[in-house]
């Protein structure tokens, strides 16, 4: 039950992020999304999964999007005039697009419903926090480590581009 | 009980939201957050699957994937910053001298 409420808020959020044309709004129900997409964790006996949703993804990358949609303070993007113009909105690619949507849900709906017993959970599960330490200093320590190198070179690669142009 | 196939069902959904958000948007910011849509919804599929095979790596390769999204929106975010600086706006229809 609990499954069917937060996928729905998933979908119907993740929908609006790209029907709103104020990108604030987008941000923050991209925020409710990842709510809903957390508690599926938890429901999923994924603790730690749902917890760092919440505080990197909801906490942190979101509030450097939201930094920034207000920091430029952008002109009203997508309007009228740019939807005549779109591209993908003719009717040749809409066609195209729409046939490649039914042979998706044609395929999905093939694969998932060949076995009739796929996919029930067992009952035992591997989700402690405890767990998951220790394999990520163990089994995973290198790529833990190449981990590091890559958010040290984001964060050099951020700076280098944000920077305004003659400065140093 | 929800059992896997449906859980893989809504990451699909999630993930053709977010794809459909790329092509479909003209806004550098609303294109970059239909990739975080996406990612989230293969970081479900990931947990999902760990959960079903009984096994902690799921959730570890869920930690890696927030780490290389992280990476991602920072150095996106900052040549967004770049290009608006460059040209005032976020239309991608913009950014095309580099097109042949």
């Amino acid at each position: 039950m609990l499954f069917y409420v937060f996928g729905a808020i998933a979908i119907v959020t993740s929908l609006l992020v790209i029907g709103q044309r104020n990108p604030v709004y987008s941000v923050l129900l991209l925020i409710a999304s990842f709510g809903a997409l957390s508690g599926l964790y938890v429901l999923l006996d994924a603790p730690f999964a749902a917890v760092i949703q919440i505080i990197v993804y909801a906490g942190a990358i979101m509030v450097l999007f939201l930094f920034v949609v207000m920091l430029l303070n952008a002109p009203h993007e997508d309007t009228e005039y740019d939807e005549r113009v779109h591209p993908l909105l003719r009717p040749g690619p809409m066609r195209f697009g729409a046939a490649l949507a039914v042979a998706l849900i044609v395929e999905l709906g093939w694969a998932l419903t060949r076995r009739a017993d796929a996919g029930a959970f067992p009952s035992a599960s591997v989700s402690s926090v405890d767990a998951i330490g220790r394999s990520l200093f163990t089994d995973y320590a290198f790529q833990f480590e190449v981990t590091s190198i890559l958010i040290l070179v984001a964060m050099v690669g951020a700076v280098v581009l944000a920077r305004r142009e003659g400065q140093g | 009980m929800p059992t896997l196939a449906q859980y893989l069902l809504l990451s699909a959904i999630l993930f053709a939201i977010g794809t459909a958000g790329v092509f479909v948007r003209r806004n550098l910011i609303t294109i970059l957050l239909s990739i975080e849509i996406m990612l989230n919804a293969v970081n479900l599929t990931f947990v999902a699957f760990g959960r079903a095979l009984g096994s902690a790596d799921g959730q570890i390769i869920v930690f890696f994937v927030m780490t290389v999204a992280a990476a991602e929106a920072a150095v996106g975010l900052a040549i967004v910053i770049a290009l608006f600086r460059h040209k005032e706006s976020l239309n991608p229809d913009t950014f095309t001298s580099l097109k042949w």
